[in-house]
């Protein structure tokens, strides 16, 4: 189906928390410029998954292959490290700073002598939002004065700036109103056109329909199948995760 | 882009009548200060050069601190423990110097600071306990050690290059005190509005989860506001024993409530996230003015208290209201 090796391999993997077991053989391949939807009740193994890709936790077994090489992540700064991003459905965002600050939080440009390179990373942050039609103010604008949609734009830039294979959202529509939910949907969308590989988490089956181009459902931290989105319809995706037909 | 402007017009709106209660809130009440002084006080010598000045080198120690201050704030932490510091910093300065001399005594005062700084630090920063109690203890502790380490005695300080470098003396016709006021705040500003080390300061008071995730040293951004606050009211404590050529257990000990005064009149957020260096400088100069203006109005040291302490309340208000909104 793609002729690009994948972005991100996940083999077998399997976390389990002492007796607990969370995640069991799961297995998935993304690939560039795919959005790869993730879907299950709540305590499926969703979160538990998102911490394995983002380096939070490390898997029991199992492996993970990024570009073809096998790595092994112990922190999110690893993960970064390897081009790996998550947006988070409580943002993440420093409130009270500017969308460029916020831009490269943690990986603030600096000039020659060591200090803050703030044109640049104004210019970087106002081409990025321009590119990605995230609709805000201006790049100086503080993050709190941002509404729900605008905050949401700014994380996911943030995430495509650096993400140099994967951006992970963890639902990033949850808090956000109808329209703020369709502008948000679009700037995902556009990220395919990035080469990039999208792994999101939703409970919108109308948006897992709209945006992904796979779907993988996960029920009581087993993998229970993955469809192509253009050959399932919603009925047989729902009784996958409640496992009634 | 059309709808993106008239998007941009409410929150651009709401952003410059925040800009203006907030930021300018200092100045306004700077200037307002001195020219009620300035007009009620004019057969009292407020306005001449000699009391001008005055009012800038007794604020000097409170101007250092005031620095750390809005470190430590600014990461979301507090530090009340500098009342005592600058006390135990004076002091081993002081009995250092009388024994090994000048330089050994200056690393004596400093290192006490930075000790005290590395307590809280490590305490706040790594056992994750809250600043506020960590410091407050130790601002006890410190007192006590203050008051034992030389007996309740006040040491003289005798040696006058040091009395020259950190009180009295001058350069290029310009006090010392001002030179070192001038020195610390232009390294401040630098250090906190344009360095990484800064930026990180911010975010981790801001939201430290985010900062976290961000991959900020959140443990160690914590750990170097509480070494940073410590450091300067070790360097008040000598500028201190400089002016008064002495070091007793009582410097400093009404300093902290100013200290945090100056900070938050000068646009620094209580809660984090938000400071700034400049602001504190006039923050602190606003309150030796103050100070000044009320003894020379003839108020008593009680009444002095009282208006000081209402003119924090409102302080403290004005950037309570701002978090809040």
């Amino acid at each position: 189906m793609n002729t690009q090796a994948p972005v991100l391999q996940l083999k077998d993997i399997r976390k389990n928390f002492d007796a607990v077991v969370a995640i069991e053989n799961f297995s998935l391949d993304i690939y560039p410029g795919e959005i790869v939807a993730l879907v299950g009740d709540n305590g499926a193994g969703k979160s538990t998954l998102i911490k394995i890709v983002s380096g939070v936790y490390g898997p029991s077994s199992g492996t993970i292959t990024i570009e073809g090489e096998t790595v092994a992540m112990s922190s999110a700064t690893m993960a970064r490290s390897h081009g790996i991003e998550v947006v988070y459905q409580d943002l993440a965002l420093a409130d009270q700073q500017a969308v460029y600050m916020n831009m490269f939080l943690g990986r603030e440009l600096t000039n020659g002598i060591g200090l803050l390179d703030r044109k640049t990373m104004i210019s970087e942050t106002e081409k990025l939002v321009k590119e990605l039609d995230v609709r805000i103010p201006s790049a100086h604008a503080t993050i709190r004065d941002l509404s729900g949609g605008q905050r949401q734009g700014v994380a996911i830039a943030r995430a495509t700036r650096w993400a140099k294979k994967l951006i992970l959202l963890d639902e990033p529509t949850a808090a956000l109103g109808v329209a703020e939910t369709a502008k948000v949907e679009e700037i995902v969308q556009s990220l395919k056109s990035r080469n990039i590989g999208v792994l999101i988490i939703s409970h919108s089956l109308d948006q897992v329909f709209k945006l992904s181009d796979r779907i993988c459902v996960l029920r009581r931290g087993k993998q229970i199948g993955i469809r192509k989105t253009s050959e399932t319809n919603k009925n047989e995706i729902v009784s996958m995760i409640t496992g009634v037909n | 882009m059309s709808s993106a402007t008239s998007n941009a017009a409410n929150p651009a709106m709401s952003m410059i009548s925040r800009i203006n209660i907030q930021q300018y809130v200092v100045y306004v009440g700077f200037l307002a200060i001195f020219l009620f002084f300035a007009i009620v006080l004019k057969d009292s010598g407020f306005l001449t050069v000699r009391n001008l000045s005055n009012i800038v080198l007794q604020t000097a120690p409170i101007t250092i601190m005031a620095i750390g201050m809005v470190f430590v704030l600014s990461a979301g932490e507090i530090d009340l423990s500098i009342g005592s510091t600058v006390a135990v910093a004076a002091l081993s300065a002081a009995v250092t110097m009388n024994a090994y001399g000048m330089i050994a005594g200056i690393a004596a005062g400093i290192g006490a600071g930075v000790a005290i700084g590395l307590v809280n630090g490590l305490l706040v920063a790594y056992v994750r306990l809250p600043s506020f109690l960590v410091t407050l203890a130790t601002l006890g502790l410190f007192a006590g050690v203050a008051r034992s380490l030389t007996n309740l005695r006040s040491i003289p300080v005798t040696d006058s290059m040091f009395t020259g470098f950190f009180g009295s003396g001058s350069l290029l016709g310009i006090p010392s005190l001002i030179w070192w006021t001038v020195i610390a705040i232009v390294a401040g500003h630098l250090i906190f509005r344009e360095t990484r080390f800064g930026a990180h300061v911010l975010a981790t008071g801001d939201n430290a989860r985010a900062a976290s995730v961000s991959g900020i040293p959140v443990p160690r951004i914590r750990l170097a506001v509480l070494v940073i606050s410590g450091a300067l009211a070790g360097l008040a404590g000598l500028l201190y024993a400089g002016r008064l050529q002495a070091a007793k257990y009582t410097l400093g000990e009404t300093d902290l409530m100013t200290v945090i005064a100056a900070v938050i009149v000068g646009g620094t957020l209580l809660n984090g996230g938000k400071g700034s260096i400049i602001g504190a400088l006039v923050g602190s100069l606003m309150m030796g003015m103050l100070n000044n203006g009320l003894i020379l109005m003839g108020l008593s040291v009680s009444d002095q208290m009282i208006v000081r302490g209402l003119i924090i309340l409102a302080a403290v208000a004005v950037s309570l209201r701002e978090k809040l909104r």
